[in-house]
């Protein structure tokens, strides 16, 4: 299977055709040929993952044996033995020859490749399946299956691409599925806007990439291959600089794909697209493309910028802007998915921020356990529009208090939110610890600081976003209930998905299956950082979350109750005299009875009234209105009007360049003769007189 | 041989062709004039050939011709449509796509 990969993106290829000419007279309108498509997919790049897996086995010397077995053991075993050499598995066939040189086309299988096949392949069937209910009276329903299919074998060809040129096709695709599908609702002005927005912002990066690849092409001597570029980079073939400038390059690729400061604009807006298409772009697909790319030719931005000597790099920069503007603007919205936008900006703002402190592992693990969660995130949040709000996705209006009405979606979105906040032991927690700790333990300290703060951050947004929608009172007009089977099953498997991905690279159980099966052992940083498990800095970002949840819950709640109630410490000090008065405000969360309430019950709660009110309701609003207060002038004046007046003002400039040329685009065929014969008879003068 | 006068006939000829095909309002007229722009080019193909003595310019104008033909087809379609949607063969009326 590791030579056929082929197969795996050829499949959803097949059925989109097949769904294209035949899907409006399948029973089911041809959702039934793209999941089982996808499922066979999915199927395949199980079996690749395991065979990969017998490989990195036998190449290290132990018993083969049984691929289940195999991998079981490899689950106990001390990774990392050192000096192994696995090759990854290239097969090419020849595309075109020009000039000397051939490009070939064809897979690259490995590590890499096979975890994103896996994720790509899992989350698309769930989103497929998902898509049944979601869209189930969809007027282009057989379309919206094609290009569901279209957009998975997209991200398929990209991923196991073998070499740049291949890599930027499966891009190109990428992005034009994602416009199709965002635009999907295209009878409204506004979802035509986002998905030309998301288009062409996004082609503003692909033209960095599209130089970076021809820039890395020349300096590794004409060639395309992954492998070799990264080789060449690595021995640093024909200067560093050249190198350095193919890295910015690349990096601008990466900016505008997986929605980076300054070109993050476009992934708020591509909301406008049917939930499950947002589940697949900001989970698996399209957004993840780009911190891919930065995985997959590590080599050049570790030459490029000089990752190994540790300090300031343009990769970490960003990232580390990124999060952190990500996840303020996360706090004045009141659109669900808009929250989970902005949250995704900020964790792929991690994502390439390892890439940038040389934390490989951290980044893709990070993709890795993100791609579950922030998937059953959104597909939550569809599942409370689909059947709780009546299709809206405003927080305050819509929602409120569905924990009563859709458990199932309630206790999954806990988890997914649990996972994303980072606490012990969701998959949240290993990932960002593993970029934190390879931050700090390499001459990073400041890039960890900027985790920390976005940790903070992060468990704060998901606590009031949870609690707008689902405690309190249900402030919409319908009749909240319970999803069907069809969404609420994905969102258990990603649940349980959610919980448990972390594990696979637990560097606390001395579990390490990414650096021994992912991380290549070929073209690859020689040096990279090895990372120890640092259980302070764990403990520190778990205590910052669990913090930021409760400093949240404590604001949030205590501000909807002002108006009937007291306060929050009113509240505490009833509380000591009876506890049927929790019983009834229900909708406290459970963290911030153990938190706040915990600690002055009882004797010292009399006590501790008069600094309960005046100190820290006042540390704790502060906190809570600065939180708010930055995210809005972040919006505001960042966000409004640096980046949206430079991108405005370049449109105004090309309007008015445009104005001026208005007049010969006159729409009369016989003018355009006109002008055609005039510019021949212009060069034939010019040639008569110069010739 | 005489080339002179094949080549002027050819050029009095395209130039009717640019004239119809700049003036004229009427769709079948200009691809008429489309017509006689490309046999002017046609007489000058085998007026070389003829000339040179090689057939190259000779199968050259046998490709033009068919392409010539194809040419007719696809364009009497066109303005037919354009027919039956203005009620008018008048090309200046098919502005639509004014900017």
């Amino acid at each position: 299977m590791l030579e056929y990969a082929w197969i795996i993106p050829a499949i959803p290829v097949l059925s989109f055709v097949v769904i294209l000419f035949f899907g409006k007279k399948m029973p089911k309108g041809g959702s039934e040929i793209g999941i089982f498509a996808v499922g066979t997919s999915f199927m395949l790049a199980c079996i690749t993952a395991v065979q990969w897996f017998q490989r990195v086995e036998n190449a290290s010397g132990k018993s083969g044996g049984a691929a289940l077995s195999a991998f079981g053991k490899g689950l106990f075993a001390r990774a990392g033995e050192g000096g192994v050499i696995v090759q990854p598995v290239v097969s090419t066939v020849r595309w075109f020859q020009m000039g000397g040189v051939t490009v070939s086309i064809g897979t690259r299988i490995d590590g890499l490749a096979v975890m994103m096949l896996f994720v790509v392949t899992l989350i698309s069937l769930l989103v497929h399946i998902y898509s049944t209910a979601y869209l189930h009276d969809d007027v282009r329903f057989t379309y919206y299956y094609a290009a569901l299919s279209l957009f998975t074998a997209s991200m398929l060809t990209l991923v196991v691409a073998s070499n740049t040129l291949q890599l930027l096709v499966g891009w190109e695709l990428v992005g034009l599925c994602s416009f199709m599908l965002i635009g999907h609702w295209w009878e409204e002005q506004a979802n035509t806007n986002a998905a030309l927005k998301a288009f062409l912002t996004t082609r503003t990066g692909d033209v960095g990439l599209m130089i970076g690849v021809i820039i890395t092409f020349f300096a590794a001597n004409q060639s395309f291959d992954i492998g070799k570029v990264n080789a060449s980079a690595l021995a640093g073939l024909n200067g560093h600089t050249i190198w350095l400038v193919g890295a910015s390059c690349l990096l601008i690729g990466i900016i505008g794909k997986s929605g980076q400061f300054p070109l993050h604009t476009w992934l708020p807006d591509a909301m406008a697209g049917p939930t499950p298409v947002s589940a697949l772009i900001h989970a698996a697909t399209m957004v993840v493309a780009g911190v891919y790319l930065g995985a997959r030719v590590y080599g050049v931005f570790w030459q490029g910028f000089s990752i190994h000597s540790g300090g300031l790099n343009a990769m970490a920069i960003v990232g580390g802007i990124t999060i952190l503007i990500g996840a303020a603007l996360a706090f004045v919205q009141d659109d669900i998915k808009k929250v989970l936008a902005y949250s995704t900006i900020s964790q792929l703002g991690y994502m390439v921020m390892a890439l940038g402190v040389g934390s490989w592992v951290g980044a893709v693990f990070h993709l890795f356990t993100h791609a579950f969660f922030k998937a059953l995130l959104f597909l939550g949040a569809g599942s409370v529009a689909h059947s709780g709000s009546h299709h809206s996705f405003d927080m305050k209006k819509d929602m409120g208090g569905l924990r009563k009405y859709m458990p199932v979606t309630f206790i999954t979105f806990m988890i997914g939110s649990i996972a994303l906040a980072g606490i012990f032991p969701l998959a949240g927690f290993w990932s960002k610890d593993e970029i934190l700790a390879t931050a700090g333990q390499n001459g990073f300290e400041l890039f960890t600081v900027v985790g920390l703060i976005g940790a903070l951050m992060t468990a704060a947004y998901m606590t009031r976003c949870v609690y707008l929608t689902f405690f309190g009172e249900y402030r919409g007009h319908h009749h909240p209930k319970e999803s069907p089977k069809a969404i609420t099953i994905p969102l258990i498997v990603l649940a349980g998905f959610s919980v448990i991905a972390g594990f696979a690279n637990a560097s606390l159980f001395d579990i390490e299956k990414f650096k021994q099966y992912i991380e290549p052992t070929v073209a690859f940083p020689k040096n990279i950082f090895g990372v120890d498990f640092d259980i302070g800095l764990a403990a520190l970002s778990v205590g910052i979350a669990l913090t930021a949840i409760g400093i949240a819950a404590a604001f949030w709640i205590e501000r909807k109750e002002l108006k009937g109630l007291k306060g929050l410490t009113e509240r505490s000090s009833v509380l000591k005299a009876g506890h049927t008065f929790l019983v009834n405000k229900y909708y406290l969360d459970y963290l911030y009875t153990d938190v706040i309430v915990g600690g002055i019950k009882g004797p010292i709660a009399r006590a501790s009234y008069w600094v309960n009110m005046n100190i820290i309701d006042g540390v704790i609003n502060g906190v809570g209105k600065g939180a708010t207060v930055i995210g809005r002038v972040v919006y505001r004046d960042i966000d409004q009007l640096v980046v949206d007046g430079a991108v405005n003002g370049i449109a105004r400039e090309t309007d008015q360049a445009g104005g001026l040329l208005r007049p010969l685009q006159s729409g009369r065929v016989q003018r355009y003769a006109l002008m055609l014969f005039a510019a021949v008879g212009l060069i034939a003068l010019a040639l008569a007189i110069f010739g | 041989m005489i080339l002179n006068q094949f080549l002027i006939l050819a050029a009095i000829l395209f130039c009717i062709g640019v004239y119809g095909v700049l003036a004229r309002r009427n769709g079948v007229l200009v691809l008429m004039s489309v017509e006689l722009m490309l046999n002017a080019v046609n007489i000058n193909l085998i007026a070389f050939s003829a000339y040179l003595r090689s057939s190259a310019g000779d199968v050259f104008a046998l490709f033009v011709i068919t392409i010539a033909a194809a040419e007719v087809g696809v364009g009497l379609a066109i303005v037919l449509l354009i027919y039956r949607n203005l009620h008018s063969p008048d090309l200046d009326r098919v502005e639509q796509l004014k900017g």
